[in-house]
């Protein structure tokens, strides 16, 4: 298996959709409630899309998928999302 | 901070190391950036298909020219191209800057321990850069692991640093070849390594880690067994470019 990034890596696609820096957000884990930065997942990078999971269980936190033409996102195993003033 | 594709023209390019290049890129509206951040990279093939990766920039300025430094992964898709194909006047599709995670501040003036892989020494070195050019006296020491001397990006610069900077104190790391007369043998960085070589955590450092996935995570889990919190290790992984 391909090793995988961090959440850095998804900064870019998640600034086009939510207009600010996601890597300092915090999201809670649906999987084991965990709370931490983005920027502290794990990201599996497939073309033109990327896989987040939680860094502690695995879980599946979220897809972004990414084109020419959009970019979207799937929210998948996250509770809640806490972006930082 | 919203950041939207933009085109960058390559300005300059230069030879890191054997596999390395240094890309400058001037991008009309760069807004600057802090040390530690990183853009987004689009290629697109003629049938449209795209591959986007990401890539620390190892400049920290206000201006519009942007420093990439990147290393040709085997496989890879984007980095081949951009180490072997590129060349001055071509244009290249960036979006950022981008991250506030893996970031250093001028004002932040507690102690920095910098943990760099191979090309993982490339947002480092915006942090080194950016101490520097704001004169800060917040102690800054880097631990630099390379396979062999000639893999080291910025030696050039990083040896004169060494030399002149008061409050930078720079550990090398040889995994498989050291320079002659070099007084340990290759190998990589082990808790003996880090214990006697970085920052100890009773000095509450931030430390940044940076590397391929295999190294950041072997040094991430050695930094917490010698005591450091998780929340002060700040992690940068990279690969499959």
């Amino acid at each position: 298996m391909m090793s995988h990034l961090d959440g850095n890596a998804i900064a870019g696609p998640l600034s086009e959709i939510f207009g600010a820096d996601m890597t300092m957000a915090s999201g809670r884990c649906g999987g084991c409630g965990d709370v931490s930065p983005l920027a502290m997942a794990m990201v599996y990078l497939k073309p033109n899309a990327y896989i987040v999971r939680c860094h502690v269980c695995d879980t599946m936190l979220i897809m972004v998928v990414e084109s020419r033409a959009s970019v979207a996102i799937e929210i998948e195993g996250l509770d809640s999302l806490v972006i930082p003033r | 901070m919203t950041s939207t594709w933009k085109v960058g023209t390559v300005a300059a390019i230069h030879a890191e190391t054997p596999t390395a290049r240094t890309l400058e890129l001037d991008v009309p509206d760069w807004p600057g950036n802090l040390a530690g951040q990183h853009l987004d990279l689009r290629l697109t093939a003629p049938d449209g298909y795209t591959a986007t990766r990401s890539y620390s920039i190892a400049s920290a300025d206000s201006g519009p020219r942007v420093q990439l430094a990147v290393d040709r992964l085997p496989d890879g898709e984007v980095s081949p191209y951009l180490v072997n194909d590129v060349i001055v006047g071509d244009e290249l599709e960036v979006r950022g800057p981008l991250g506030g995670w893996f970031v250093w501040r001028p004002e932040q003036t507690e102690p920095v321990q910098l943990i760099g892989g191979g090309s993982g020494i490339v947002p480092l070195m915006a942090m080194i850069r950016a101490h520097e050019a704001a004169g800060s006296t917040a102690r800054f020491r880097l631990l630099y692991s390379v396979r062999e001397p000639g893999d080291a990006f910025f030696a050039a610069e990083l040896a004169e640093l060494e030399r002149s900077s008061e409050h930078l104190e720079i550990t090398w790391v040889y995994t498989r070849k050291t320079p002659d007369g070099w007084p340990t043998p290759a190998g990589r960085v082990t808790p003996a390594i880090l214990e006697a070589s970085t920052i100890s955590a009773a000095e509450n450092p931030t430390v940044f880690v940076c590397g391929p996935t295999g190294f950041v995570e072997a040094v991430a889990d050695i930094l917490v067994e010698l005591g450091h919190s998780s929340g002060s290790v700040k992690t940068e992984r990279f690969g499959g470019a």
